[in-house]
């Protein structure tokens, strides 16, 4: 999973894949299954087919003048993104335990499509009603935006 | 059960991993590529503190992430589309269309 620092956009994409079929190892792990199956079909079925397309589009297959050069900014990211884990990890591992004991048969309900359904059309209903015309608004500007006449900038 | 401090541990390095790529990278794929990183790490996290609380709330909250994840990932290659298109670059410290 640690592998987007590969020099080629097409395999860091194919690296993306697999770490999104992990991530979905990891709901199923949770015992969360929908989102499980969620995240297979919007992740690797969508995202990453509209990202290998704009690929293919761009025609970025090799990108030696792409890759970074410049040895301070590596350094400078290097140091932040130390900072940025320790300081997650001591999170993490200041957290005190205030979990609730949970049997097995609750906690192998918490994430069915039932209980997700069941929540997510009555207590969240206008949240998944906007969430869909934000979904078409973003249709919409993509088509507006990649359209080929030159309104769009400049 | 494995422990909730492991997946929390795996979601911060994947956070990092995310962080560095987007400092580090100059393309504008990989750049949303590693954006996408970041929020898979972000719900892995999410997921992790739902189901051991037993509350559904936080997998909602991973599900309307999904969908804006979605919505943020086709605007910005729409945008990055239009950019190559008018000037032949994807290397985003050459973009400063909004620069005054």
């Amino acid at each position: 999973m640690a592998m987007v620092f590969s020099n080629n956009t097409v395999n860091s994409a194919l690296y993306l894949v697999l770490h999104m079929l992990s991530v979905s190892g990891f709901y199923l792990l949770l015992q969360a299954q929908f989102l499980a199956v969620i995240q297979i079909l919007v992740y690797a079925g969508a995202i990453m087919v509209l990202f290998l397309f704009v690929i293919m589009v761009l025609n970025l297959g090799d990108d030696e003048k792409i890759q970074s050069k410049i040895n301070f900014k590596e350094f400078f990211a290097i140091i932040l993104g130390i900072v940025v884990l320790s300081q997650l990890l001591y999170i993490a591992g200041g957290y005190t335990g205030i979990l609730p004991e949970l049997s097995v048969e609750q906690a192998m309900a918490v994430g069915t499509v039932e209980a997700i359904g069941d929540e997510l059309f009555t207590t969240f209903l206008l949240p998944f009603e906007v969430t869909a015309i934000l979904l078409t608004a973003a249709v919409v500007g993509a088509m507006l935006l990649a359209q080929k006449t030159k309104n769009v900038e400049d | 059960m494995i422990e909730l401090e492991w997946y929390l541990g795996v979601s911060a390095i994947l956070f990092t991993i995310g962080v560095l790529g987007v400092l580090t990278k100059r393309n504008a794929i990989v750049v949303f590529m590693c954006v996408e990183l970041m929020l898979s790490a972000v719900n892995i996290s999410l997921v992790a503190f739902s189901s051991f609380m037993g509350d559904v709330h936080g997998m909602i909250l991973v599900f309307f992430v999904l969908c804006v994840a979605a919505a943020e990932a086709c605007v910005g290659l729409a945008i990055v589309i239009a950019i190559f298109r008018n000037n032949i670059t994807a290397d985003i410290s050459k973009i400063n269309l909004l620069r005054w």
